[in-house]
């Protein structure tokens, strides 16, 4: 829940602060940003629960963009309308958009500099264990029988022995969930 | 106009891009081709600084395609045309939701959806020890060869994370830091 006393340039404040350091410290995209979304919204200031947390991440993989814009503009509009929407947006995009800008310009070729390779590998490993704790905390709340772990088995197999898109993933477990229901209504009815 | 096309042409990419990053490279790839607007191995060099830097790869390559033809201008011209499908399409969804999240009907999708989202995170985590702690993992072979530095990393900042609760910012700085020093041996 978010603090009604908050003022709305209180709350635009925040989220631009908050997705100005989600946009300069993912490196690697998508997913990589998901610890830091996590541990800002959900942990830290509450805006956001567990549940709704995962819901957007399945909301934003559906819809076409970049997952992390995508998250950006969800979480913006959810606390303040259209306005948070965009400031977090442009918060997100400022540090990425200054550092093309200066490599369009200087065209440094980075593929030379080797001893970087080192920071990226270090970064993509960190991050490895940070979406591993992420998903953990989040998983908790929400794999609680045989079904549910059944059910993120069955999509970690799907995308990554299979190769099935991810949106796919989520429609299909979408019309699983409506299919459960309707045999629940008409067990009830009966 | 230079500016409308770029525009246009990266709202239309924006639109089709369902799932990021490698989703958009291909569609990015087709259209500056179409369009003549980077060299092959200028659109590798993107997509190597892309992987380096902060930021989305399509909103990257927005950018850098955007300042290439058009300078400046034309940089902030193909990054809103890539994201305004978003946040039309974001913000629909969104007021959907808002309206929509007390039914039974909605609640028992979002029942259905929430435990393949976990094996989604699952395939994240795979996905990136592919690029570092396990680096045999994405080749399918039999052999895991597990990168030794790129373990320990992950084991620190585990440690750190889980136990003394850091926050992700300085746990990727660790890391970073890390890294360098690692692999400048």
């Amino acid at each position: 829940m978010i603090d009604p006393s908050l003022s709305l340039l209180r709350k635009v404040w925040i989220l631009f602060s908050t997705f100005f350091r989600i946009g300069t410290f993912t490196i690697g995209g998508g997913y990589a940003m998901l610890p830091l979304i996590e541990r800002e919204f959900v942990e830290d200031r509450k805006w956001v629960t567990k549940e709704e947390m995962i819901d957007i991440l399945a909301i934003v993989q559906s819809l076409p963009g970049i997952i992390a814009v995508n998250s950006s503009i969800f979480i913006g509009y959810r606390v303040s309308g259209l306005l948070g929407a965009v400031i977090a947006t442009v918060g997100l995009l400022i540090s990425p958009i200054a550092m093309i800008t200066a490599f369009a310009y200087l065209y440094i070729n980075v593929q030379e500099k080797e001893f970087l390779q080192g920071l990226f590998i270090g970064v993509r490993s960190g991050v490895t264990a940070l979406i591993l704790l992420a998903g953990i905390r989040l998983g908790k709340s929400v794999l609680t029988g045989i079904f549910a772990w059944s059910a993120a088995a069955a999509s970690l197999t799907a995308v990554w022995i299979i190769g099935v898109h991810a949106g796919l993933v989520i429609l299909f477990s979408a019309l699983a969930g409506s299919i459960a229901y309707g045999i629940n209504r008409a067990r009830e009815r009966r | 106009m230079i500016y409308l096309e770029l525009l246009v042409t990266f709202f239309r990419i924006g639109i089709l891009g369902f799932g990021g990053g490698y989703v958009i490279i291909p569609l990015l790839s087709s259209e500056i081709a179409l369009h003549q607007w980077l060299t092959s191995q200028e659109f590798a060099d993107i997509v190597a600084v892309s992987q380096m830097t902060p930021g989305p790869i399509g909103i990257n390559t927005a950018t850098f395609v955007g300042i290439r033809t058009a300078g400046f201008l034309g940089g902030l011209a193909a990054t809103a045309g890539m994201i305004l499908p978003s946040l039309l399409l974001v913000i629909l969804a969104a007021h959907m939701m808002g309206k929509f999240k007390e039914s039974a009907v909605i609640q028992a999708i979002l029942k259905g959806i929430r435990p393949a989202v976990i094996g989604l995170i699952g395939f994240a985590v795979i996905f990136f020890a592919s690029m570092s702690v396990l680096p045999g993992l994405d080749e399918g072979g039999g052999d895991f060869p597990i990168d030794f530095r790129a373990l320990a990393v992950f084991l620190v900042v585990l440690i750190l994370s889980a136990k003394r609760k850091i926050h992700p910012i300085g746990a990727i700085v660790i890391s970073a830091v890390m890294g360098l020093a690692l692999y400048a041996v």
